[in-house]
């Protein structure tokens, strides 16, 4: 507490909502990732005026690099419009007053919770991920000391045990989000629950990547360019899903795809789990075999905020 | 005639803890030799001593006093104050020890208990296994045990498997710990013809028999082991 | 047995002491391990012969005492001096350790193939194909049915679960295991069949083991030597079968009379 210190008005919220030393401490942290590449910094995390798992560690790292000029976007599971993404984007709308926006292209910030934006990102953008947990060997090793040391010995057989888990049980690596990675050839990471078809887009991404986590209190980060390998068997090497048809909306190929219940008949459609791409594409012109059909043209405006993937929580 | 055994002033007693620690004397002085090819048998009534003697060689009874020494090769190893992985080797590749009775292993056929001792001499274990086949053959033990572990053999079919057992490697020394008691008289024979094989491979023994009979038809000597009597402390 | 009586030994102990407080854990105990050699523990609990083995196997620092390990490259080094990721490497490479309760050494929560598979997914191996096969392989060499690779531990029994560990252990071909009580706490038949599958691995693969037991019938079918402990302290040690059938301390006499004849 220092004199100097602008007295606030009563009601009125420190820029983006942290107070400054906070930021401070968490910009150290972000730092210290962005150092030690797939490194998980432990920081530390404050209470933020919503629950954990709604994204707590990921707006605080947002609320620690926003700037009055910066452009942010909000997505979850892809989408603008869904629950999460809406009350983030309105928080820091009314905590930091910055612009806001749906388009990828034009945003210098983007908090996600479970996708990467189809465009591939540019150097200018950050990437900022909601992780509720940071700790990929756990699901094996639940002491936190023994997995530290892992982290620190390289010992990292354990991570194949769980993909050899799932090749003996189903045939194939079920895992399918929160796939672990290899970072910079050392440390193994947990690309929070995106699914493993967005593994490839944070490797060699030209966007700055940062991970956190309120809850576990850790920051991890992946600087532009860097190297991140999916792990793998030599004979069963990795492989992201493939969907047999395209978009229906904008008829978009190779992208992820949410499944949209249309009726209670079996009515159902595939569209782009990322709202802003799909329409784009529509703007462009681009059609998809279901654009004609009558309960599609109720989404055509954006997105359901149904998902085939982990209900939201 | 080379001496292949030679106990000098060898003397053992046991002392009882649990019995106020009473010291029980079993042997002193015990001083003999036994050449290549030459079967010595032990005299003397029960308890004076045969048995701790023929143990303290083998070393299964650790010796008190004097030296027990066996030639290996050139070398003289004395067994009294052997490392415990010295007495081992010895075991595998110079001392063999004939007793009445077979520590039952679980599960191992009767066939590969007989074979292991050539075995893990470095033999073949095709060829181990048909010596050992031949020997059982030898003893009578019906062909149909042959594939079953012993454990739940007649006392007289453990008895020959293990002396089968005991014959089947070669030894410089064997020991002879009354191999033939209980037997009936057609495989007492047969001991007898195995101890005169060894005999001719120039195998030194050292044994107890009881059989005055196998006694008076393999030994080249008799060691009376009661002049090697301790008196009690 | 090849290099048992070679003149090098695996592992050298001086005078390791262990100190719980004003307690003694172990005092002042040395000896030599060869290479193929069996050397049994034997004590009551509380004897220290655990305290023992977790200082031997890295897993409890000595108060005072000196450990040392004859490395594959054959040199000599002295495992409290290791590094940290050395001694981890050695552990789950060139050592094995088999526990009293097998909860403790398996991963109860993933399948058999994949408990047998972790050692070699640890020093690298990314086929799973190889790691599939070497795990059924090992499975059978412990006497459990192919077919329940896939199985979790917690639907096997107590000795099916005993040799997993051991299989677990195994797969990196150790040449030195320690073993905490192997067959304590099964029923004797299901003892007896652990014993016999023990006695036949430690020989084919030529292990060197450090078991601790209070049970002188396993030291009797397992070991080549035994050490006999009693309040922290060796007070005999030789050859098995003389120490048990020729046991000169008093205590030594007291546990092998103590024993039951069936």
């Amino acid at each position: 507490m220092t004199a100097q210190q602008k007295p606030l008005d009563e009601g009125e919220y420190n820029f983006a909502y942290l107070d400054e030393q906070t930021k401070r401490m968490i910009r150290r942290a972000i730092l210290k990732g962005i150092a030690v590449p797939g490194y998980q910094v432990p920081f530390a995390s404050r209470e933020m005026p919503m629950p954990y798992g709604w994204g707590t560690g990921g707006v605080q790292v947002t609320a620690s690099i926003l700037g009055a000029d910066d452009c942010l976007k909000v997505i979850d599971q892809g989408s603008d419009d869904t629950t999460n993404a809406v009350a983030i984007r309105g928080f820091f709308e009314k905590t930091a007053g910055v612009e806001t926006t749906f388009e990828t292209s034009k945003a210098s910030i983007i908090q996600t919770r479970h996708r990467i934006p189809e465009k591939d990102l540019r150097e200018d953008q950050i990437i900022v991920f909601q992780v509720p947990i940071p700790e990929p060997l756990r699901f094996l090793e639940p002491r936190e000391t023994e997995t530290r040391k892992m982290h620190a010995l390289e010992e990292y057989g354990l991570m194949h045990v769980k993909l050899y888990e799932d090749i003996a049980k189903n045939g194939h690596i079920a895992t399918t989000y929160a796939y672990p990675v290899l970072v910079n050839n050392r440390y193994v990471m947990d690309p929070s629950p995106t699914p493993k078809f967005d593994n490839p887009k944070i490797d060699k991404m030209a966007a700055l990547q940062l991970y956190g986590a309120g809850r576990e209190k850790r920051i991890y980060a992946i600087p532009p360019y860097t190297e991140v390998k999916s792990l793998d068997f030599e004979d069963y090497p990795f492989e992201v899903q493939k969907f047999d048809k395209p978009c229906g909306l904008c008829g978009a190929e190779n992208v992820y795809l949410d499944e949209v219940i249309l009726d209670d008949k079996g009515g159902r459609m595939f569209v782009c789990s990322d709202s802003d791409y799909c329409e784009e594409r529509r703007e462009a012109g681009h059609l998809g075999p279901m654009a004609a059909d009558p309960n599609a043209m109720t989404l055509a405006g954006g997105t359901s905020d149904q998902h085939s993937e982990e209900p939201a929580r | 005639m080379p001496v292949r055994l030679y106990l000098s002033h060898v003397g053992k007693s046991f002392t009882m803890h649990l019995q106020g620690g009473t010291t029980i004397p079993v042997v002193s002085g015990v001083d003999f030799s036994v050449g290549e090819g030459e079967c010595v048998v032990l005299g003397g009534p029960s308890g004076a001593g045969k048995s701790s003697i023929l143990k303290m060689i083998y070393g299964n009874y650790r010796c008190d006093q004097g030296q027990i020494l066996v030639t290996v090769g050139d070398e003289i190893v004395n067994v009294a104050d052997s490392e415990p992985r010295k007495i081992l080797q010895l075991r595998k590749d110079v001392i063999g020890y004939v007793s009445q009775f077979l520590r039952v292993i679980p599960r191992v056929p009767a066939v590969e208990v007989v074979a292991e001792p050539l075995i893990l001499q470095g033999a073949d274990e095709g060829k181990a296994l048909a010596r050992a086949r031949d020997l059982l053959t030898r003893l009578n033990v019906p062909e149909r045990l042959w594939g079953l572990p012993p454990a739940t053999f007649s006392g007289g079919e453990q008895q020959r498997v293990n002396i089968a057992r005991g014959f089947i490697a070669h030894y410089p020394l064997l020991l002879l710990d009354e191999p033939t008691a209980s037997l009936d008289a057609a495989n007492r024979a047969v001991v007898v013809e195995l101890v005169a094989e060894k005999k001719q491979d120039g195998v030194a023994m050292v044994g107890i028999l009881h059989d005055q009979d196998v006694r008076d038809r393999i030994s080249d000597r008799i060691v009376d082991v009661t002049a090697f009597r301790a008196e009690a402390a | 047995m090849t290099d048992f009586f070679s003149d090098d030994p695996l592992l050298q102990v001086n005078g390791v002491t262990r100190y719980y407080g004003d307690r003694i854990g172990c005092r002042n105990v040395s000896f030599q391990l060869w290479p193929g050699e069996v050397l049994a523990i034997v004590g009551e609990s509380g004897s220290g012969k655990t305290t023992l083995l977790n200082c031997l196997s890295t897993r409890l620092a000595p108060t005072a005492g000196a450990i040392e390990y004859r490395m594959r490259d054959g040199a000599m080094r002295n495992l409290y001096q290791l590094g940290e990721a050395e001694r981890r490497l050695l552990m789950r490479t060139d050592w094995g350790f088999v526990h009293q309760n097998a909860a403790d050494g398996l991963r109860m929560t993933v399948s058999a193939g994949a408990n047998v598979g972790e050692r070699l997914m640890a020093v690298g191996d990314r086929h799973y194909g190889h790691i599939r096969e070497t795990a059924t392989d090992w499975l059978g060499r412990v006497e459990i049915e192919a077919d329940r690779i896939d199985d979790d531990p917690r639907s096997f029994s107590g000795g099916m679960r005993q040799r997993l560990q051991i299989a677990r252990n195994l797969v990196t071909h150790p040449r030195l295991v320690f073993m905490d009580e192997p067959t304590g706490g099964l029923d004797v038949s299901v003892q007896a069949r652990l014993l016999d599958l023990l006695r036949r691995l430690v020989a084919d693969l030529g292990l060197s083991v450090v078991i601790v037991t209070h049970d002188l019938a396993v030291a009797r079918l397992l070991s080549h030597r035994i050490m006999v402990m009693r309040h922290g302290e060796v007070i005999e040690t030789g050859l098995t079968d003389q120490v048990l059938d020729d046991p000169r301390e008093p205590y030594t006499q007291l546990l092998v009379s103590s024993i039951l004849q069936v």
